[in-house]
């Protein structure tokens, strides 16, 4: 089995981080231009699109428990060595801690070694970098929410 | 940042990470081998480690498994090599601004 955990601490409430991690305009400001689309049901079908469309990676939301835990079957489908290693599990988990939010990703495949973890290992510390500098600013997130209730 | 630093400044806990780093995921026994040094004083640099938020542990069953959280080298390289904070706050105040134009 390969995995990583990573853990950032963002000053925000969960309900905040939740929205900007669901919401496909907040997602293009902090993952390189990506963006997900999914309707953030349980069993519904997940995906992962580059800045053009086209699907990046693909899967199925497993767990969602707003605005605690989130649990997603993650393949990679656009390098065929990495598409072969199959599935991987994806768990957002967000606490709240003190006057923050602690946020862990853990993303585990049941392979060793496994090139997918070691590409999207490198990747993660760069989108929570950008997920909490964002979070961090003074400047309110009210746009986002109401973003994401439109869509639902 | 400081416990960051202070986690970072000792031989030994840079050594823990750079075996976590070569396999991530390991139990504190893992980890006490090839250290020539008690399992208590390995303990008390993972505690260390881990109040820096530079390892993070997850439980599996009955073990307890140690990982590198690279996420504060991150933070600390953005906040000196980091060019593109101004960008990115830019970025969203126009992503606010378009979004509560089209709430209206």
């Amino acid at each position: 089995m390969s995995s990583f955990v990573y853990v950032t601490y963002i000053r925000t409430t969960p309900e905040k981080l939740w929205a900007a991690l669901i919401s496909a305009e907040f997602q293009k400001q902090y993952w390189f231009g990506m963006y997900q689309e999914c309707d953030w049901k349980e069993g519904s079908p997940w995906k992962m699109c580059f800045p053009d469309g086209r699907v990046a990676d693909a899967g199925e939301v497993l767990e969602v428990d707003p605005p605690r835990r989130l649990v997603l079957k993650w393949r990679n489908e656009f390098r065929p060595e990495m598409k072969a290693e199959g599935h991987s599990r994806c768990v957002y988990e967000l606490e709240q801690a003190g006057d923050a939010v602690k946020f862990t990703v853990t993303h585990t495949i049941d392979r060793t070694p496994s090139k997918f973890i070691e590409a999207v290992s490198g990747g993660w510390p760069k989108v929570l970098a950008g997920l909490k500098s964002y979070l961090e600013t003074d400047i309110p997130l009210k746009g986002i929410h109401e973003t994401c209730q439109a869509r639902e | 940042m400081d416990a960051v630093f202070k986690a970072l400044a000792d031989p030994t806990r840079r050594r823990l990470l750079d075996r976590l780093q070569a396999r991530n995921g390991q139990t504190l026994s893992e980890l006490c081998e090839e250290m020539e040094m008690s399992r208590q004083a390995v303990t008390k640099h993972l505690v260390l480690l881990e109040e820096a938020n530079l390892v993070a542990t997850q439980w599996r069953g009955r073990e307890k498994l140690h990982f590198l959280n690279p996420v504060p080298i991150n933070e600390i390289a953005d906040r000196w090599i980091g060019k593109y904070e101004r960008h990115r706050v830019r970025a969203l105040a126009d992503l606010k601004r378009r979004l509560e134009r089209e709430d209206k």
